[in-house]
Order: C-alpha cells, then structure tokens, then sequence
C-alpha cells in the first residue's frame, strides 16, 4: 500500500474565523511503514489524522490530494468516504477504550461493526478469535460487558476491531497515553506485530510521547503548528535531526542518565503561534535561532538526504 | 522535615462499607531539608494519595506523620493554617486548579486575605511580582487574566509563585509536569531543580522515570500502596533490586536504547492487599514465602532498602 | 484583559439572543408579567365585585367588560388581571422559598459529606415522601382563612426536595474539582469555600433551579386553587378555575370564565420550561447547534 498526501490543508471553522490547523501537508507513506507523528498540542496530528478519515464540522477541507494505494481518497464526501472507511483506513481513535457502548456486549457489537460494512460476523468469527489470542485476549471475551474487561484489555479489543478487514493503513491516536508502563509496551509491540502479520499494510502512530516511537516506528514524521518540520528515520530523527525545532526539542527530552546538576537541559522559549491568525511563512520562525529574512516564505518539505524530509531554508539542497 | 511512619490510608466500600479498600500501605518516608525526593508508581500506586494525605486534603488512616516534629495528624483550625504556610501543593492539571469564573490571580487574592489581610495594596503587588519573576514569569503578561487565557505551562509557574508568597518549605508536586507539552516540561523542571538549591524540599510524584531522575535526590518505587524499593537515586536507576523496579527501568520507553526483553510472569490474580508481597501476582521469582509474607524494607546496601524476600543475592 | 471579559460576555449574549427557544419562552412569560403589572390599571373593577347584573356577559359584548362577565357579574378581565398577580407573586415567593431551602440544604449536604450529609439526605427524602395533598387537607381543615403568602410558604416548604437533591449532585462533582483543594490549602474555611468558590460556578444552574420552581410553584398553586385547597380570601388564576367550574360554567358554555385562566397558566408554565431548555443550551456550549 502505499499513502501519497500532497498539499492538504484543513482548517477548523469556529466564531472568530478559521483556525489554520492544518496548512500544506505533503508527504508518503511507503508499504509496510510505521510512520510515528509526533509534535505538541495544537501541531495538528490530530487534525491530520482525522481528515484522512472523518473529516466532520468543524473541520473544513480547504484544498489537497489524497490518494491511498494510487485511489484518491474523497476526504470531503462523507459518504463516499465510508467504502473507505474501516476497510481500505482505520482508525483507533484516541479514548477508544471509552468507545465501546457500555450497554452492549462485545460480541454484539462486533457483528453490528462488521454488519454496516458489509461484512458478516459468522465469516469473520474465526479469523477473529485468531486474532484474539494473538493479543492475549480470552475468548470469552466476546460475550462481556465493556466494564467487564481491564483499560489494557479495552485497548487491544478496540485495536482488534479496527484492523479486522485488514485495511491497507491503520492510524493509531494516543492510545498509549492511559496505559501503565508494561501494558504500554505490550500495546505498542502488538502494533508491530498486527503489520508483521499483514493485518494492516501502513500505520501512522501519533502520540506526543517521542520515544514510544523510538521503539516501535521505522519512521519518525515531526509536526510544527499545523506545518510538517521533519520526517526520517527513527535514528536520524533521534540522533541527527536537521530541522531546529527537531533539534532543539529531542535535546529538551530528560532521559534516565541525565541529571540536572550536571547537565542542564534548555527548553524552546515562546509558545506555539496562534493559528487563527497565523504567522507568514515558517511557523517556527519566532522560536527559532537561525531565522532570516527568506522564512517569511514558507519553506518547502524536501528531500534532503534519501528517506529524510526537511522543511527549513538553512538546509543544504535549498536555495539559501 | 517530613517524616512519614507507617502511614496507611484504608477506604471503607461496597454497601454499607463492609470490604476495605487499601490504597496505602504502611508507608515510612523520609524527606530532609533542602532535599527532592521522587516518589514513583503507576496509576493505582497510592502516590496520589500518599501526597494528599500530607497536605491533609484526605484522612490518615493510621500510622504518624510529623512536620519538623510537629504532629501532623490531629491538625485543625488554626494550626491547620499555618501548617498550610509552609507546606502546599501543586496538581497535575493546571486547569482544573483554577476556578474558571475568575480570573487567575484569584488564587493570589485569597492568600492575601486569609494570610497577609493586613498587608498594604502597594507592598502586595510589589510581592506578587517579585513571586511571579522567580518563577520566570514576567508579570504584565500573566496578571489580571482568566485561565483559559494563559498556557498549561504559565498556569503551573503561576501555583509555583502562589507557594512562594507564602513562606513554603515543603512543596508536593502531583504530576505536575504530565499535562505540559514537551517544549515547556523542562522550564518547569529547571524551576523545581533551582527552587531546591534555594533551600526547597519536593516531594516529586510522578510515573516518569526520566523526569524523576532529573532531579531527584532520592527516589521511592511504590506498588499497590507499599514501598518495594527506596533509596539514592542512583544506585535504585542503576542497580534496582525489586522485580518490579527492574521491569520500569527495562520497560519505560527510553531514547538512548532499545526496549530490553524482562521477565514478567504470566498475568495472575494479585494476591488481596495485606497477605503477601504485593507483587506477588507478576513476580517471576515468587516462592512461597511470598503468598504468605509481606517483606519489609530492608537495607540491600548503603543508601539503598528493597522489600523482597529473594533479592539477597543481589 | 477587559476586552476578552466582555468577549465573553458578547458571545453569552450572542448564543442568548439567538436561541428560538429562549426568546419565545420569554416572550410570552413578559407578556402576562406586563399584564399583570398594568393591567389592573385599565379597570376599576373590583375583581370579587358583582357588577353586572343579568345575563352574564360575553367578552367584548360591552365595552365596560371586554372579557366578559362571570355568571355572578363580576368583571372577568379584572379577575384575569388581579389572578395574574397573584400567581407571579406566589411563583416568585414560593419557588424563591424552595429554590433558597433546596439550595442550602443541597450544598451543605454536599460539601460537607459524611454524617452532615446522611441527616439533611435523610430530611430530604422525608420531606419528599410526605403527601403534601394529605397535609395541605389538615392544615385547611384547621386554618378557616388562608392567605396567598401561607400557600407560597406551603409550597415553598414541600417543594424543595428535588433542588436539594440536584444541588448535592452538583456539589458533589464541583468539590472534588482541584480548585477546592486549593482553596482548602488556602486556609478557607468550608462554608466560605461553599459560598465563595463552589456557589458562583453555580449561577447558572441555580438560574435554572429557579425557573423551574418559579414554573412549579405556579402550577402547584393553580393546582390546589382549583381543588378548593387554596386561598379563601382573595383572587387568582386557580380560583377563576375553580369558581366557574363549581358554579356550571362548563354546562352554561361561559367558556371565557375558565379559558382565559386555563390558557394563560398553561402559556406561563411552558413557556417558563422552554426557557429553561433554552438557557440550558445557552450555558452549555455541548448543546448549542453551531
């Protein structure tokens, strides 16, 4: 599969105008990727994720392209979205574990899912129970109340359902972020192993937590206030970032091992811009250190280097 | 200057509050002056629970407590008071912190009434301001201003400089670093480790290892409500005794390694909270000692107290 | 600083004034209050008087008497007029009574917590349970001359319950919010914290309690006006009901003896709920239809 993404620009309408959440993304998933997104709140992972496959008021598509597995996607059709929806693009939205109705068994559930895509519970069921056991979950699951089963277990029965017409990319929103520590890694694993097994072709797993992503994603795509900064490969990104906002936010990143009082570590100074009236050109053109007069041009996402894209003018490749 | 002995906090459940529910168990904690002790566990731990039953916002139980040898315990009215101009808190979500239908130096203005009524308008804003610089806020851009105006980060800064009007000794920080985006967790950090040189004592709860290890003196590893391991915060990181500490380090995500493979035992039924090691359920060494007895703390090596019936060996 | 303040205020006034429901609801509520307030002034009828003699009249048949008269000659627009009064006054006086009872009961109780709380749970639910019909019949029977002010305080005094109940819930919720810890660290002594910190995040609810009670209070007392259990002396909307039913207006077809009452109780009534529903949508931005 494939996922090509050029110039999307979304924006949330609310009273004062339109909010730029989103403002020319540009980039590809390739076959079999995991590709993390990661930024601060209001960098419009979110919104990016939600347009690719429910893009409802108060989100308003402005302009872009889409298009998965050479398709174009018809973001802006609800309608037509929905042959898409959960069979070609999934999505294990963020809270999912509180997705789950409460007043309807799993089993119940599942057969009503799969009903309004076209899909029949009894052709499925045994492929689901294979799936089951793969995440650890019992069987007997199926026939439990949601408030039956643990957070953990909420989790991987969602993240089951999402990927059970094998669709070709499967995004994945903060689902870790309620999690304890071992189920954390049991959660973030089985991801890997659902594309190991051709579950799903692609993922996009956005989390502002840097180094789930560390562990788990072949890629590392960086967001800046609704602009796409920096995307590579997970040791680049980590090791040897190129964009200033990447370099100055994994440097800002306690780890075990560092100690204040030998290493003091600096954060960013100045907030995230407003996106209601957003700056010209760069975003990060007020935070940043090396700014000069051409980032009052938005500066284009390129290729730097193979397999690293990098949107900054002080990159080598651009015309300075 | 705080000295926690026992401390234990039971809720009573079910109908008619037959069953117990023991979110702290037995706790013995230390914290000097001057000095940050960072006291780690995930959700169900009772970290949250040991910080506010020592800013008596919850009962203790059992057990004592003493603030510079005061007994914290039977505090009321009065004493309660000037117990709270020493000691104070801050929580994980800045924006729950503040009453949204009015403005954020709200919580200055009730400190100057219940504390400092007496003190002339002029030399309070004088204070508020000396208050506001330390903590690296710049006062014409945060006062008079509601909490949605301002940012996650500035609203925790802004509780920070509320615990300096008062004179604080002793500071519980409640997460409060978890709901603040990646660029701005440092600054607050900074401001903790710089608090401390001044002569600060925090009692840092948090389920974050690497922000823990930032700053901390002395960490405290708590499971279920018990103490599994205590001690510098060195030799717990880089020489950790208890099962359950050894699979934190190996499991928390970590940029400068790879996710190591640790022993967990298959999920079991934890055993009920007082027959047993509390770890019981998941521990990969569990003998049967372990279902019975509840191991205590005991000095593994200097500076350094595991809770495990099996770590002798070292 | 002021500018975002009074943003916020617009954008209150602005979901305010666009909301159908909250508009109408109004609407028809100021109608009868502007009715009631100088509407008396157009006449000089007594209400209770028997003026006419005759055939009663129908409204506009005469100009002295442009709803009419009763089968006793009395002015029905004035008996309109005054009732209206009296129904605001003991809505106003009899819904503020249970609003402020419930309001108090239903904050300690849930401030508080623990022993406090099981007592004033346990009077609520006594109060909730007592037949208030069996007791209003003992307290006429006793009582041979009632005034509008005893029926608002009966009514005040039964019908708090459910704010108390409300209001505990709502306190519940608001007292574990971070907020209060920070004022008990603060060094506030509950009962300000309750006033000062819990109570103004309120408002809006308690706007809403009082609507309600202002609608229930009204209807209770057309309720019992008309089953004879209201004032002796006197006139209101309920009692309009009452007399012409007892004395056959119904079979004589005097229809604008006990319509106009019947209409303008309903009209008050729900269009106090609507607005109720309409303010609610205001306060709650999860309701509004964007």
């Amino acid at each position: 599969m494939s996922l090509h993404v050029e110039n999307l620009k979304v924006y949330y309408q609310t009273l004062r105008g339109d909010v730029r959440a989103l403002d020319g993304a540009t980039f590809d998933i390739a076959d079999g990727e995991i590709m993390g997104l990661a930024g601060e709140s209001g960098c419009g992972k979110t919104t990016l994720a939600h347009s690719l496959i429910r893009l409802t008021p108060p989100l308003k598509f402005i302009e872009g392209k889409v298009e998965l597995d050479g398709e174009e996607l018809p973001l802006a059709d609800m309608e037509k979205m929905d042959d898409f929806r959960f069979r070609k693009i999934s999505i294990v939205p963020q809270y999912a574990m509180n997705a789950l109705n409460p007043t309807r068994k799993i089993r119940k559930m599942t057969a009503e899912l799969l009903a309004s895509k076209g899909a029949s519970m009894k052709a499925i069921e045994t492929e689901l129970q294979r799936r089951l056991d793969l995440v650890g979950l019992n069987p007997e699951v199926l026939d439990m109340y949601p408030i039956e089963l643990s957070g953990g277990m909420k989790q991987r029965m969602v993240m089951v359902l999402s990927t059970l017409l094998d669709p070709s990319l499967l995004m994945a929103d903060e689902i870790t972020s309620a999690l304890d520590v071992s189920t954390q890694k049991a959660v973030a694993e089985m991801l890997v192993e659902f594309r190991d097994r051709n579950f799903v072709k692609s993922m996009m797993i956005i989390t502002h937590d840097i180094s789930i992503l560390y562990q788990v994603a072949d890629t590392i795509m960086i967001m800046y206030a609704g602009q796409l900064a920096e995307k590579a490969s997970r040791e680049t990104v980590i090791d040897s970032p190129r964009h200033p906002y990447t370099k100055m936010l994994i440097s800002s990143l306690p780890q075990v091992g560092v100690q204040v009082n030998v290493t003091r570590l600096a954060g960013i100074p100045g907030t995230p811009p407003q996106l209601l009236e957003p700056p010209q050109g760069c975003r990060f053109r007020a935070r940043c250190p090396l700014a000069f007069e051409k980032c009052l041009q938005v500066p284009p996402f390129v290729e730097v280097e193979p397999g690293h894209m990098v949107a900054c003018w002080k990159e080598p490749g651009k015309h300075a | 200057m705080l000295k926690l002995q026992g401390i234990s906090k039971t809720y009573k459940v079910g109908t008619f509050g037959g069953k117990a529910l023991h979110a702290v168990c037995d706790v013995d904690l230390d914290v000097g002056s001057g000095e940050v002790v960072s006291l780690i566990g995930e959700s169900g731990s009772g970290k949250t629970t040991i910080g506010k039953m020592i800013l008596k916002l919850i009962s203790i139980t059992s057990g004592s407590a003493f603030f510079k040898d005061i007994d914290i315990t039977t505090l009321k009215g009065r004493e309660l008071k000037e117990y709270y101009r020493k000691v104070q808190g801050v929580f994980q979500d800045p924006f729950s912190s503040y009453n949204p239908i009015f403005k954020a130096d709200h919580i200055f203005a009730m400190i100057k009434t219940e504390f400092y009524p007496d003190v002339k308008p002029g030399d309070w804003s004088q204070k508020v301001d000396a208050c506001l610089k330390d903590v690296g806020l710049n006062p014409p851009d945060v006062l008079g201003k509601f909490p949605h105006q301002l940012s996650g980060g500035q609203l925790q800064r802004f509780l920070i400089a509320r615990a300096l009007l008062l004179e604080t000794e002793f500071l519980v920080a409640d997460e409060i670093i978890s709901m603040l985006d990646a660029s701005r967790r440092i600054d607050v950090l900074n401001l903790l480790a710089d608090l401390k040189k001044k002569g600060l004592s925090i009692l840092f709860i948090t389920h974050d290892l690497s922000l823990a290890y930032y700053i901390s003196d002395r960490a405290v590893i708590l499971y279920r409500g018990s103490i599994v391991e205590m001690g510098s915060t060195e030799r717990v990181y880089f020489n950790p005794q208890h099962p359950y500490t050894r699979m934190l380090m190996a499991t928390v995500p970590r940029l400068d390694q790879a996710w190591e493979d640790v022993e967990i035992a298959i999920r079991q039924k934890q055993l009920p909270i007082g027959q047993g090691c509390v770890y019981f359920g998941r521990c990969p060494f569990a003998s049967e000692q372990c279902s019975l007895e509840q191991p205590q703390l005991d000095e593994f090596e200097k500076d350094h107290q595991v809770a495990c019936f099996n770590c002798k060996r070292g | 600083m002021m500018e975002k303040k009074s943003k916020k205020r617009n954008e209150f006034f602005y979901f305010a004034f666009k909301n159908n429901k909250l508009r109408i609801g109004l609407l028809i509520v100021l109608f009868f209050l502007v009715m009631a307030i100088i509407g008396p002034s157009f006449t000089e009828n007594d209400p209770l008087s028997f003026i006419h003699r005759g055939v009663p009249l129908k409204p506009f048949e005469s100009e002295d008497f442009i709803f009419g008269t009763t089968v006793f000659g009395q002015d029905v627009y004035s008996q309109f007029v005054y009732g209206l009064r009296a129904t605001f006054v003991v809505g106003a006086i009899g819904g503020g009574l249970a609003t402020l009872i419930g309001v108090i009961v239903g904050f300690i109780g849930g401030y508080m917590g623990g022993k406090t709380d099981e007592g004033l749970n346990m009077g609520t639910n006594i109060v909730l349970v007592i037949p208030t019909l069996a007791v209003l019949l003992i307290i006429s029977a006793y009582l041979e001359v009632r005034g509008i002010l005893l029926e608002s305080v009966f009514i005040g005094c039964t019908a708090w319950p459910w704010t108390a109940r409300a209001v505990r819930a709502q306190t519940f919720s608001l007292r574990s919010r971070e907020f209060v810890d920070l004022a008990k660290m603060s060094g506030m002594k509950s009962l300000k914290i309750i006033f000062k910190e819990i109570a103004p995040n309120m408002m809006s609810y308690l706007l809403l309690v009082f609507i309600l009670q202002f609608g229930g209070a009204t209807l209770n007392a057309a309720t019992l006006d008309f089953i004879g259990l209201g004032p002796t002396q006197g006139i209101s909307l309920g009692l309009m009901m009452n007399h012409a039913v007892a004395h056959s207006a119904l079979l004589l077809d005097i229809w604008w003896w006990f319509i106009p009452p019947g209409l303008a109780i309903t009209a008050i009534v729900g269009a106090l709920y609507v607005t109720n529903v309409g303010l609610d949508e205001v306060f709650n931005p999860k309701l509004r239809e964007m």
